[in-house]
């Protein structure tokens, strides 16, 4: 499973306002963090706002507060936002489908056996999100920082 | 999403669990716990776990947690040496909570108890094995600093 740089981007700002829960945050603060443009870091944010991740604040400077469980939301709810997770199992079936048609039955056995490989990777991957909530994250942070 | 909520006994329970080595008689209360998370009732599994992990055997570890008389939590390890080609290292493979007491440290406490027991025993490394899809002690085991070991299980159907 490899993740889009907004699906990064969205766990660095769902980190952020994990972090700091009862803050309002800037979009241009995070951008800035993250090297980002604040137009492409406000659709992401309002990806996060519509699932209730977080809300956008009103009032002078604006911004947005985190409005989820840090205990309970996962790096895998943020992902699902963002990914087609089952994209790597279809891909195969297209790669071998196609192979089938174009190259015939020897290619598209190797191709499916190579699909079988790369889900067993994508399954690992998936658990690893799912089983990995922003609180363990930011605990994960913490400890990194020393 | 992980969706637990904490129950109101939970909530309620201000005293704090003790965390002592399983006894004879709390089998049955270890078996109902297991089975209410399992949906398996495994006496006679449990029953051999006591034999070979009660009593405060060397090396093994069956550990309850006691709440004036109610278990509501047990957990099961050992120190294996050389075991998949590692150094000395704890393992922990049965760790469960009653449902209605989860969400109040009970785990946590067990598992640091466990750790303890390890760490005197000169081990520096815990270990488990999970099912992938077990989120629910998976999230767990990552609340409390685990990460993925270097080790991939393998299996093959022996048909």
């Amino acid at each position: 499973m490899k993740l889009q740089k907004n699906t990064l981007l969205a766990l660095c700002s769902a980190l952020e306002f994990a972090a700091r829960p009862g803050t309002q945050l800037s979009a241009a603060e995070i951008a800035d963090k993250y090297r980002m443009s604040p137009h492409h870091l406000a659709k992401v944010l309002r990806t996060l706002g519509r699932a209730g991740l977080v809300r956008a604040a009103r009032g002078a400077g604006g911004g947005y507060r985190f409005a989820g469980n840090p205990r309970r939301v996962t790096l895998m709810d943020v992902i699902e936002l963002f990914e087609d997770i089952s994209a790597p199992k279809s891909a195969a079936r297209r790669a071998g489908r196609r192979a089938k048609a174009e190259a015939g039955a020897a290619a598209f056995e190797v191709e499916d056996a190579l699909g079988v490989v790369l889900s067993e990777i994508d399954e690992i991957a998936k658990a690893t999100f799912r089983s990995i909530t922003l609180e363990t994250m930011l605990k994960l942070v913490a400890r990194r920082r020393g | 999403m992980i969706s637990l909520k904490k129950p109101a006994a939970a909530r309620a329970a201000a005293v704090a669990a003790r965390i002592r080595g399983v006894q004879a008689a709390d089998l049955e209360q270890v078996v109902d716990i297991d089975a209410g998370i399992t949906g398996l009732r495994k006496a006679a599994y449990w029953g051999e776990i006591l034999r070979r992990y009660g009593g405060g055997r060397q090396q093994r570890f069956f550990l309850v947690a006691d709440r004036g008389g109610r278990i509501e939590g047990y957990v099961v390890g050992d120190v294996r040496d050389w075991e998949f080609g590692s150094p000395p290292c704890g393992w922990v493979f049965g760790i469960g909570v009653r449902p209605d007491a989860r969400i109040g440290g009970i785990a946590t406490q067990l598992l640091d108890a466990i750790c303890d027991g390890f760490r005197r025993l000169g081990v520096d490394k815990v270990r488990t094995l999970l099912a992938r899809d077990n989120q629910l002690v998976l999230s767990f085991f990552r609340s409390q600093g685990m990460m993925a070991a270097p080790f991939i299980p393998l299996e093959k159907d022996l048909g």
